[in-house]
């Protein structure tokens, strides 16, 4: 994969913000600091096109708030439905 | 969450406290469930009394909360009487190795097919912060204010020695191993025990000045190796994570079922 297609934000994160009670273990733990707490204190992706999709932000997350969606993965099972 | 399906979404965002563990083991257990592929109608999942025992109530599964420690038994009722449903125990360190401590090891002496999940985090968090069998000499409680004199029980050596068929160990940290290992523990035919270190930042944490849920976490890095790993050999000192036993023995339910049947005469 050329860089230039990884920096478009291969992945997208969907945080449900009712259920995040800002911890802060996804901001420590990512590889790429791909996420930060809001002025609200919530998990937000600041660096999406950075993620490397390692997902450890989903699967370490208390809250069970986070999701990341490889969009690529999304778009050919879109295709697969067609 | 891509394991929806098997939770209750009506109760999020869940009662734990930020940073809490449970909700990481409780992240692990869908996945594993999920990628096991089995029907969620044929789980059941029953626990105890304290903070961990408030999973049942967030899985889209068969689900009743009892008595503190007695989760095991009101299990062993179930299991008996529907051997085909997956019967999965979660635990705190307080509810399996204090008030429950009894029917743990019978259950483990039983080899009867269930997973008990033990979710360590050293104290009883929702009573306020007491010292558990877990705590460990030297931690601080609110009722050990000058610290406990208290030795811990090593959860996988007690298991271990009960008899229990599987028996494991790994940390919230490690996110993928605990799925992987909660998955083996379901598939496991016979009576399965896996120990979680699950922080606790608001009452073990504060306490014991460990520090915030990053922190606790970098600590399950930092102070677990896996079993016979260069690591731990390295650091004797360190805790060991892995499967300890995995070995197959009569399982309780076919047994029973068999004296059923020689009683009849079959």
């Amino acid at each position: 994969m050329k860089n230039s297609e990884t920096k478009t934000a291969a992945r997208e994160h969907h945080i449900e913000r009712a259920w995040c009670k800002g911890c802060g273990i996804c901001v420590h733990f990512c590889p790429k600091q791909v996420h930060k707490l809001d002025e609200e204190g919530k998990a937000c992706a600041v660096r999406p096109e950075d993620c490397i999709g390692c997902r450890l932000c989903e699967l370490r997350c208390p809250d069970l708030a986070i999701e990341v969606i490889d969009r690529q993965a999304a778009d050919r099972q879109g295709k697969d439905h067609e | 969450m891509p394991a929806r399906d098997y939770i209750r979404e009506r109760f999020f965002p869940h009662m734990w406290c930020p940073g809490c563990g449970h909700g990481i083991v409780l992240n692990a257990l869908l996945r594993a469930v999920e990628a096991l592929g089995l029907d969620k109608k044929n789980f059941v999942m029953v626990s105890g009394i304290g903070c961990s025992a408030r999973i049942s109530g967030y899985v889209d599964f068969h689900s009743m909360h009892t008595l503190h420690g007695r989760a095991l038994a009101f299990a062993t009722g179930i299991k008996i009487s529907k051997p085909e449903l997956n019967v999965i125990v979660p635990m705190g360190d307080g509810d399996a190795m204090a008030i429950g401590g009894n029917h743990f090891i019978h259950a483990a002496r039983r080899n009867i097919e269930m997973t008990a999940i033990v979710m360590n985090n050293r104290i009883y968090g929702m009573t306020g912060g007491q010292f558990s069998p877990l705590s460990g000499y030297g931690t601080m409680g609110t009722t050990a204010p000058y610290g406990n004199i208290d030795h811990g029980f090593n959860t996988v050596d007690l298991a271990s020695s009960a008899g229990a068929t599987f028996v494991a160990r790994t940390t919230t940290y490690h996110a993928r191993e605990l799925a992987d290992f909660i998955g083996q523990a379901i598939s496991h035919p016979g009576f399965s025990v896996l120990e979680v270190l699950s922080q606790c930042p608001t009452q073990f944490g504060r306490r014991n000045k460990a520090g915030d849920a990053p922190e606790m976490l970098e600590s399950y890095r930092t102070g677990t190796a896996r079993i016979d790993s260069k690591k731990k050999r390295e650091n004797p000192d360190l805790i060991e994570r892995g499967i300890f036993v995995q070995k197959e023995l009569p399982e309780y339910c076919r047994e029973y079922e068999r004296i059923i049947s020689k009683a009849r005469g079959e």
